[in-house]
């Protein structure tokens, strides 16, 4: 009998098969998928596609990340509470160092979203497939810190903890669209079916943020504009700047640890599944 | 069965079975009804919120219709047959779509401007009213083909599909609200209607591609 597809075995030439974590119809993988998984090993980034290297792998760079996450964080809220007081915002200037990049980090996070749903619906890959489960409820928490922290902001600021206003709409919508994906996934039995089904409701969704994006835009804004990232170089203090880009880079490494942690979490998950399911044939 | 034969067995069960436009039409007059309950009835107030009320009403009225759009065929096996027949199943829920907007859709964007100057807008706003639910609604049903498709064999399909879709319907809501509203303070309202119209294409054009994946999906 044929080893089970996700035990780490070798080929005859020693190289590692292009296996999945799981066990094709655990997967929810049709059988046929073997076919996808050769244009996937020709044609996607081929170093993680393999369960196996990819566990070897975010062993030890989840903990890595998260060191660095720690780290920078550090850093940027050392710098960021000695920072000098803004001569318009006085101290709750400090909140953009958490809330600024916490809307930096929901957009990336639904961009990993859409790319990992991307190679999982077009080439039936397990761990993309895995990679974009785990993303969501990431992308929707740090979409909550965005709205959380930016209506702290606006009471002192705005006097009105929500104003309707463009760019808080359009973050908003971010959040529904992740809890519409949550939603989609939970509500289908069939693991295989709710893969598919939330990385189509994924593209769509890609394709549609730009334009909701533009068209809460449309409306006056009461938020300012971006300020670091525009012609003619950032618009702020370096004693502001460097700050926020150490917050950034430290949300963009804890998301990163935390998406690692979750698909190594969901890889297992999966294994266990298919081991059970071993037990009850035997 | 050609498509011809397909868009016409798709508007006559559409506005047949269950009572067809008649439910939908219902529910739009009794959701424009509540309005004034709500949040009073006098004019100045109503006035400025009727064009708006009267938008919004009419994404809720077309979300409700699509419960009939895929899941009686997905249940009764009419979509495997539908999948088996040699037109892409592109093409098939395009026209399937197209039948919604003209059962449901159309009857609805005769009522929206009837209820926005019941509600107590101006009637010189009605034309275009009219004009943008028309437009709209193609986007409304191609947007919400996608959420159908989606909760195909869902658990709460209903509830499935509005979370699905309510967030999709923000740029049409904004752009034809807006483009009512700029056209009645006088302002240029043609920006907003053009970007609506291109948001109706667009949908047309790329909706189908989504709920063919998301039917094949449902069936494989």
């Amino acid at each position: 009998m044929a080893a089970p597809a996700w035990a780490p075995t070798r080929r005859a030439d020693g190289r590692r098969p292009a296996a999945c974590g799981v066990p094709p119809q655990a997967a929810g993988l049709p059988l046929s998928a073997a076919k996808a998984n050769a244009l996937n090993m020709a044609l996607a980034p081929t170093f993680l596609t393999n369960p196996d290297r990819f566990m070897a792998f975010s062993r030890w760079a989840a903990p890595l990340f998260g060191m660095l996450a720690v780290g920078l964080a550090a850093a940027g809220l050392w710098l960021g509470f000695t920072a000098p007081e803004d001569y318009q915002q006085g101290d709750t200037v400090r909140i953009m160092f958490i809330h600024v990049p916490a809307a930096w980090t929901c957009m990336f996070a639904y961009f990993c979203l859409g790319g990992a749903s991307l190679l999982g619906l077009v080439f039936r890959h397990a761990l993309a497939d895995a990679a974009a489960a785990a993303a969501a409820p990431l992308g929707a928490a740090f979409t909550f810190l965005a709205l959380a922290t930016g209506s702290l902001w606006g009471r002192p600021m705005w006097g009105a903890w929500w104003v309707w206003d463009g760019r808080l709409t359009s973050v908003l919508v971010l959040f529904l669209l992740y809890i519409a994906y949550m939603a989609l996934r939970g509500a289908l039995d069939d693991e295989a079916k709710a893969a598919r089904a939330s990385a189509i409701l994924a593209l769509v969704g890609l394709v549609n943020l730009p334009i909701i994006h533009w068209s809460v835009e449309w409306w006056n804004s009461l938020h300012q504009g971006a300020s670091v990232f525009r012609a003619g170089g950032p618009a702020m203090g370096p004693e502001f700047l460097w700050p926020l880009l150490l917050m950034a880079l430290a949300y963009t490494a804890a998301f990163g640890a935390l998406w690692l942690v979750r698909i190594r979490g969901e890889v297992w998950r999966r294994r266990a599944v298919a081991l059970q399911l071993r037990e009850a044939r035997a | 069965m050609s498509l011809a034969r397909l868009l016409r067995r798709e508007a006559s069960l559409a506005w047949g079975r269950g009572g067809g436009p008649l439910v939908a039409l219902g529910f739009y007059a009794g959701a424009a009804t509540l309005l004034p309950l709500a949040i009073g009835p006098e004019a100045g107030r109503l006035a400025a919120v009727a064009p708006g009320a009267a938008w919004v009403t009419l994404a809720l009225a077309s979300l409700l219709c699509l419960d009939r759009l895929f899941e009686r065929d997905f249940e009764d096996g009419a979509l495997d047959l539908l999948l088996l027949s040699p037109a892409p199943l592109e093409l098939v829920c395009a026209v399937k779509c197209l039948g919604q907007w003209l059962a449901t859709a159309a009857p609805l964007a005769v009522a929206a401007p009837v209820a926005a100057v019941a509600l107590g807008a101006e009637s010189r706003l009605a034309p275009l009213i009219l004009v943008s639910a028309l437009i709209g609604g193609l986007a409304f049903v191609f947007l919400g083909g996608i959420g159908a498709a989606l909760s195909l064999g869902a658990r709460r399909g209903g509830l499935l599909t509005a979370v699905i879709v309510l967030p999709l319907y923000v740029p049409p809501v904004i752009f034809g609200g807006g483009a009512i509203a700029a056209f009645a303070s006088g302002l240029p309202w043609l920006p907003g209607f053009a970007l609506l119209a291109a948001y109706a294409a667009s949908a047309v054009a790329l909706g189908p591609l989504a709920m063919a994946a998301a039917c094949r999906n449902a069936l494989s």
